[in-house]
């Protein structure tokens, strides 16, 4: 599925000098997790066969880089997989790390619904089989004031969104979580009206920023990242990347979404990243940026206009009240 | 007055170190996660709070266990708490705002959870300047409605938690809980000191029963 020559992946030539050591570092990070049979590696394969399995079992290698990636210090993959909101699995930062382990995302299947010419429910292999990895290391803002930087591995929404013919009506598009309370055991908990629920009006889904990620660091995304699929859209605050999609709906209303419903005067539909549109509870003007480099004393950075993406993805908001539509 | 250090306050004293020292040693140690001026940040706002309401927890455990030597303690949970709400505050500024401290000013205006809560450590401050032996002489009476400052105190931590809270808030309900017993045992004992003056100088019709107990011991 997803094996390829690592030979043509090795951009010395464009990238830099630290950016290329760091992802040589993580691509054989990856071969050695996928050589010692690391559990939810292979897709297919059970529990059992999987311990004995050889190097050359699947594993999830970055085959093309994207000129989208910052070359900004990353985030540890241990802050980054121990620093959760992840509700579904608790309300706390440790919660998900701690309960999402025993969490199935395999098998998986998605619903693709609403007003498309061609609907229909997909497992997860055929789902992403016809596109190419791209590894797109990107800012993540949470609405919270921090923020991290993540090598996500994944393909563009849009390709995905355009195999199923969206018709004329399909003006968003929504997503949401699995909805499963013996998994997820922070569902029994009405914090949010569960199914978590997000949505996209469709030219922000359609641009190539928006990422459907499924690995991370090299690797197939840790439970608690979402597993076994992810919305990353970099430019908006972290809740509005969805994790765990279990179905995509394309609707001519917008539709409604989780933390929205929840407090509508605190997190618009909207949730870009916005420095001059302050949360009541947190300024948004800068951020603490958890990341290798990032001290006691200087973490906090100033936050950009759509977290830095404005020249992706400014135009898509000409003429609109940010501050109005936040 | 008792003497200065006694066992027992000494033991306290040193117990209320507990917190810091471990929170030094996980600083040290580097053992506070991915992001460790949150923690640090969350540890010292809750002992703040924790000791607040230990502080206000001292006279009615006095009063429902009769044992009166916790009343030396008050003063030293009061700075306690004071102490950590300074630490809770500094690292908000020197840690977490860093560079940009500025923001304090803004987040003071703009942010109620903020507001409350350094309104709340405002109101500590006079109370811990005023806690001296001399203070409290020179005082007298004002003293006492001064340091009624502290129910007011405790309202606003609570508040600053519970306002800073997303959506999970059981945690700042049990701080809530507790600080709303501590407050009606003594909205209670008042309005029954006050209901008991009332009815206690006539004579009571049924003759000669002696007067019921009433308020607090001094």
């Amino acid at each position: 599925m997803l094996i390829k020559n690592p030979e043509s992946v090795l951009p010395s030539e464009i990238t830099d000098e630290r950016t290329f050591h760091e992802r040589r570092r993580l691509m054989r990070a990856a071969l050695i997790a996928a050589g010692a049979g690391l559990a939810g590696c292979s897709s297919e394969t059970g529990a059992e066969t999987n311990a004995a399995a050889p190097p050359k079992a699947r594993e999830l290698v970055t085959l093309k880089t994207s000129p989208f990636s910052t070359s900004e210090a990353m985030t540890s993959f241990h802050d980054a997989t121990h620093y959760n909101n992840y509700y579904e699995f608790g309300t706390g930062k440790d919660d998900p790390v701690a309960n999402a382990q025993d969490f199935k995302a395999r098998p998986w299947q998605v619903q693709i619904d609403g007003e498309c010419e061609a609907p229909g429910t997909l497992d997860l292999d055929s789902l992403i089989q016809p596109h190419a990895m791209e590894e797109r290391i990107y800012r993540l803002r949470c609405v919270e004031g921090w923020s991290m930087v993540i090598p996500w591995v994944g393909f563009g929404l849009g390709d995905l969104l355009k195999r199923f013919k969206p018709t004329s009506k399909a003006r968003y598009v929504a997503f949401q979580t699995l909805r499963d309370v013996k998994q997820m055991p922070g569902q029994r908990y009405r914090v949010l009206d569960w199914p978590y629920r997000e949505g996209l009006r469709i030219d922000e889904a359609m641009n190539p920023l928006s990422l459907l990620a499924v690995g991370m660091y090299g690797r197939w995304l840790p439970n608690q990242n979402g597993a076994p699929l992810r919305l990353v859209v970099p430019w908006k605050y972290g809740f509005k990347s969805i994790k765990a999609i279990v179905r995509i709906s394309f609707s001519e209303r917008q539709p409604a979404t989780s933390w929205n419903q929840s407090a509508p005067s605190e997190y618009g539909f909207y949730s870009n990243v916005n420095p001059d549109v302050s949360h009541p509870r947190w300024s948004q003007a800068t951020e603490r940026r958890i990341a290798s480099g990032a001290s006691l004393f200087n973490s906090r950075i100033k936050t950009l206009p759509f977290n830095g993406y404005g020249e992706q993805v400014a135009s898509l908001y000409t003429g609109m009240d940010l501050a109005k539509n936040f | 007055m008792p003497k200065p250090f006694n066992a027992f306050r000494l033991a306290v004293f040193l117990l209320c170190l507990c917190p810091v020292a471990w929170l030094a040693w996980d600083v040290y140690q580097n053992t506070l996660g991915p992001d460790p001026v949150q923690q640090i940040t969350h540890r010292t706002g809750n002992w703040a709070l924790r000791l607040l309401l230990l502080t206000l927890a001292v006279t009615p455990v006095r009063r429902f266990t009769g044992w009166t030597r916790l009343v030396q303690l008050r003063r030293m949970l009061g700075l306690y708490a004071f102490f950590y709400a300074t630490l809770h505050l500094s690292t908000y500024l020197v840690l977490d705002l860093g560079g940009f401290w500025s923001q304090i000013f803004a987040d003071i205006a703009k942010r109620p959870f903020i507001t409350v809560g350094f309104l709340a450590w405002l109101l500590m401050l006079p109370l811990a300047l005023t806690s001296t032996r001399g203070m409290i002489r020179r005082l007298g009476k004002r003293w006492q409605a001064l340091h009624r400052l502290v129910y007011l105190c405790g309202i606003l931590g609570v508040l600053h938690f519970l306002w800073l809270v997303k959506l999970d808030l059981r945690e700042p309900l049990v701080y809530a809980g507790i600080l709303f017993v501590l407050l009606a045992l003594r909205v209670y004992w008042h309005w029954r000191q006050a209901a008991g003056s009332v009815t206690r100088p006539p004579a009571t019709r049924e003759g000669n029963s002696p007067p019921r107990q009433h308020g607090p011991t001094p």
